[in-house]
């Protein structure tokens, strides 16, 4: 019983940790049908950050700063590398977004002259609390606590505010609605900064977990996100919170098996299934070709 | 001229997309040797017609023979079974799918109504790919060279449909780098490659001058007086379509509203209704 | 016709070219031989820099090629790669180590399953070591690629009818999985491929050179032998892309609906450039393999397919030569001529700044954003080398040089 509520517990605090970065893919994707493969790097270089400013400041200041950086990095990303392509075919975008998640690992690498980080032990949510009968983190605790109060502010401020019915339009169609005088540039620059800042407060949830980050650290939490973001339906911000908690939960109970090799490679195989069997996700809208 | 002897056989089609019946039990028939042109205003479904009679599309309900064998028959499914709203439910019961390279196989080329030729290609190549489902060959044969003599035998025959239509001193163009009306002649050139016995015509003198228009007027009667090639055509330009048609059909809403020769589509109260109180025929 | 004759003479030329060129590497390779060390100049020495960018610049040319078959010649856009080549290097490893070294690789799994070898097999009835080596490592070459190839099959069933940013998710994961299978340590399987554990042992490029009777080196093949592998791989890859089924590759990645209005099996040839694509990439794999003297599933990541991807982005999105000509460049500037932005250095009691252990690769994939961000055609285009070639002496007249790289055409 106990095991089941640590596996349950454990399971429902990463799935919220890859909500907070799914959902940056999935609006991404939504309005740029794009995948943002550097967002897993953007999500790293948050974890990286913090690490730097606990060093000089107190914790309380740290965090909101690297949040800051954060998104930061990510609207730089986006004017720098996707800008200039806008109008160039889907998969030059891709690639560059492939080159941005290959200088951020290079660039950190360099920084940190390829040493593994010590992640900060910050106060609170380090502590451990003993639930059940056994020992965790506030960190794993508060985190579906926070995902959803980001969740319900992100949804409101998505359905009733001025912004966020332009980024629903451009999401159904791009060109249209440059038309009707949305400012494009300016809704996808929204998009990242949302989705970055939502990243680097996973970043802070997930890497309390961990004693250490290297550059890599966040390829695959990235790619874990992602695969949720395409289970619930690319594109819709519940689905990917929906299918986060999934991959999430079934991650730490493969961990708690005798085949913990084959989590990520469940995961992935979770992936191709629902590809073939439902591309759209659990929540995606289904798109057809016009002839 | 007409043989008589039915090519294309199209019998109650329905296509309903969503809720949107885009075809409505339509009914037509295509013989050997004709002429036959599907008119009606924008968006009364002709496209969509020509997307089930290639496959690209599947019809709700109905069925397509094609020289005499059944070639598709659809009847609805899943979620269609209770928001049809076609007629004849029931009458299909079988499914019969094809895809639409199976299709040309078979013998029904086709035009797009918006040009999609192959950007990166020249105009040679683009005809060229057309005689790719004739080649007997396989991958390895391909590669290794054995197929040579069929290798030239296909790039004869395309240096030769391409002096027919005029573009033989064009071939080593990118074939997006031509001016619209050549890009329309090089699709239908594309599509004679493929060795139809029925070619499909998508609005062929979209875009295209008068003059070009009348060349390709010329063209199209040509086709069917000197290579007995049977076409069925969509088109908004009247002149053309009374000029070159044996028979007409018009749609509207997806409908058939009325069949005959020109004369008697032009005479048609039905037709001038329609046309009066939908959209503007002479837009090109 | 003049155009077929026009064909016939760019073929020979390229041939030619290809012939020139490998001479030439395998007399860089065998000058000190011939010529007293003290009198070679430091990059030509057989320690150099220059060999270990050959070997692999002609290991990931083949490997980048077979990319470009799937991404830039019919539009697939695939992350699978590292997977392919993960499935080729393993194949090579647990049929060509001979089965005396196994027991000592093996030790955690007491032994391999796999009791043989094709060296092994061949010498018991041909009898020559030398002659078996070969025969043993060319059939498991072909073995390696085949059983890429298959696996492409497999996975390519579900995932090839998938739209592009889909299908590229698609095979990541595939080969992630593929990864972890191999990394697994459960007993029965770890015999076969010695779980996480690295295999060694087997040949590799240096086993190729010829040796007399006193085991001294009497010709190099060390680098010459990729480049022979390679060459032939590229140029059966080039056939297929002339030939009538690379048109319809082509057409496929240009408009999908107008190929298949034409006639052309959507699913059938992106399966067969799929697979394609996999058997050379297997190839690849146990070039790889022997480069590395070493396999492991580890290094086969995400990380190399992106690696792959940005070299085929480089040389241009549909030309051989060019990928092949950025493979050379890619591995060089990545291990050779930037190695001194890694270094600390003083000029005239002024230290450099930023220069140290990490900054050569930040300011290579500054170089690669840019670009991928402002020459989107890359080094070439979508052309080949004899057609730029072919402008630049008309420009001038005469075809000033003969750039490195396999021609084709």
């Amino acid at each position: 019983m106990e095991f089941i509520a640590s596996i349950l517990m454990s399971g429902i605090s990463l799935g919220g940790q890859y909500a907070l970065i799914a959902i940056g893919y999935t609006m991404v994707y939504g309005i740029l049908r794009l995948i943002n493969f550097a967002h897993g790097d953007v999500f790293m270089v948050a974890g990286m950050v913090l690490i730097y400013m606990v060093a000089s400041v107190p914790w309380y200041i740290s965090i909101p700063l690297a949040i800051i950086a954060t998104i930061l990095l990510g609207f730089v990303i986006e004017r720098a590398a996707y800008l200039p392509l806008r109008s160039a075919p889907r998969m030059s975008v891709m690639i560059s977004a492939i080159g941005v998640s290959y200088l951020l690992q290079n660039l950190m690498t360099y920084i940190t002259a390829g040493q593994p980080m010590y992640y900060p032990d910050i106060p609170f949510l380090s502590d451990t609390v003993p639930v059940f009968g056994t020992e965790t983190q506030w960190a794993k605790l508060i985190t579906p606590v926070i995902v959803i109060v980001l969740i319900v502010a992100l949804t409101q401020l998505i359905n009733h505010t001025k912004i966020g019915m332009a980024m629903r339009a451009v999401s159904k169609d791009f060109e249209t609605s440059r038309l009707m005088g949305i400012k494009i540039n300016k809704v996808i620059s929204v998009t990242f900064i949302i989705g970055s800042a939502l990243a680097a407060v996973g970043s802070v949830l997930y890497f309390t977990n961990f004693s250490v980050i290297v550059p890599t650290s966040g390829a695959l939490p990235g790619l874990r996100a992602f695969v949720a973001a395409v289970f619930g339906g690319i594109g819709s911000v519940p689905g990917a919170v929906v299918g986060a908690f999934v991959i999430g939960i079934c991650e730490s109970i493969i961990r708690g098996t005798s085949f913990a090799t084959f989590s990520d490679a469940f995961t992935f195989a979770l992936l191709i299934i629902i590809l073939v069997v439902k591309p759209t996700g659990l929540f995606g809208e289904k798109i057809t070709d016009k002839v | 001229m007409s043989t008589g002897k039915n090519i294309l056989h199209v019998e109650n089609v329905t296509m309903q997309i969503g809720g949107v019946v885009a075809v409505d039990n339509l009914t037509l028939d295509v013989n050997e040797g004709e002429i036959v042109a599907l008119i009606g205003p924008n968006g009364a479904g002709k496209t969509t017609a020509f997307n089930a009679i290639t496959g690209v599309y599947e019809p709700t309900n109905g069925a397509i023979d094609f020289l005499g064998k059944r070639m598709i028959e659809n009847h609805p499914q899943g979620k269609m079974t209770k928001i049809y709203a076609g007629e004849n439910n029931g009458v299909y019961k079988n499914t019969i799918v094809k895809t639409p390279d199976k299709i040309t196989k078979l013998g029904i080329a086709r035009t797009f109504q918006n040009i999609r030729l192959f950007k990166g290609m020249t105009v040679f190549e683009n005809v060229l790919i057309a005689k790719h489902l004739h080649q007997t060959g396989n991958l390895l044969s391909a590669t290794f060279r054995l197929n040579n003599k069929e290798e030239q035998q296909m790039r004869r025959e395309t240096l030769e449909l391409l002096e027919m239509q005029g573009l033989a001193h064009l071939k080593d163009e990118l074939a997006t780098s031509l001016p619209y009306g050549q890009q329309r002649r090089l699709e239908i050139a594309r599509a004679l490659a493929t060795k139809p016995k029925l070619l499909l015509l998508d609005e062929p003198a979209a875009g295209m001058n008068p003059q070009e228009t009348q060349e390709l007027t010329a063209f199209i009667r040509q086709l069917r007086d000197e290579y007995d090639q049977t076409i069925l055509v969509i088109e908004h330009h009247m002149d053309l379509i009374m000029d070159i048609s044996d028979r007409i059909y018009v749609i509207d809403f997806g409908k058939l509203i009325a069949t005959g020769d020109p004369a008697q589509i032009q005479a048609d109260p039905k037709v001038i209704r329609a046309y009066l109180g939908g959209d503007d025929d002479a837009e090109n | 016709m003049v155009n077929q004759k026009k064909n016939i003479k760019g073929t020979l030329i390229s041939i030619l070219c290809i012939l020139v060129f490998m001479a030439a590497v395998a007399v860089l390779e065998n000058l000190n031989l011939w010529v007293p060390a003290s009198s070679l100049p430091k990059w030509l020495k057989p320690t150099s820099m220059l060999f270990t960018v050959l070997k692999k610049g002609a290991v990931y040319s083949l490997i980048a090629v077979s990319l470009n078959l799937l991404n830039g010649f019919t539009g697939l856009f695939s992350l699978g790669h590292a997977g392919f080549m993960l499935l080729g290097a393993y194949t090579y490893a647990i049929l060509c180590t001979p089965s005396s070294v196994k027991d000592t690789v093996y030790y955690k799994y007491n032994g391999s399953s796999v009791n043989f070898s094709m060296q092994e097999f061949y010498q018991s009835f041909l009898g020559n070591e030398t002659l078996s080596m070969i025969l043993g490592v060319v059939t498991t070459m072909i073995l390696a690629g085949l059983v890429a190839a298959l696996f492409a099959f497999l996975i390519g069933l579900p995932v090839l009818r998938l739209k592009s940013d889909y299908l590229a998710i698609a095979t990541l994961g595939f080969a992630e999985i593929v990864r972890a299978l191999f990394q697994w340590e459960a007993p029965f399987w770890g015999r076969i491929t010695n779980g996480a554990n690295m295999i060694k042992g087997f040949p590799k490029f240096s086993d190729f050179n010829i040796e007399n009777a006193d085991g001294k080196v009497v010709f190099y093949m060390s680098t010459l032998f990729p480049f022979i592998v390679a060459a032939v791989c590229i140029a059966v890859m080039v056939l297929i892309i002339k030939s009538t089924y690379g048109r319809a590759f082509r057409a496929i990645r240009d408009d999908e609906i107008a190929a298949e209005a034409m006639g052309i099996n959507l699913a059938k040839h992106k399966m067969m450039s799929f697979c394609t694509s996999a058997f050379f990439a297997g190839i690849g794999g146990v070039l790889y393999a022997m480069y590395s003297t070493t396999v492991q599933a580890k290094p086969f990541t995400s990380a190399l397919t992106y690696e792959l991807l940005l070299i085929v982005v480089i040389g241009g999105i549909g030309s051989v030569s060019g990928s092949c000509i950025s493979s050379f460049l890619f591995v060089a500037c990545s291990e050779w001529w930037l190695r001194f932005l890694d270094k600390e250095t003083v000029i005239g009691g002024f230290k450099v700044p930023l220069l140290r252990d990490g900054f050569r690769m930040v300011v290579f994939s500054v170089v690669i954003m840019i670009i991928v961000l402002f020459f989107r055609k890359g080094i070439m285009g979508d052309k080949e080398l004899p057609e730029v070639a072919g402008k630049i002496k008309n420009r001038i007249f005469r075809n000033g040089k003969k750039s490195k790289g396999e021609a084709e055409k």
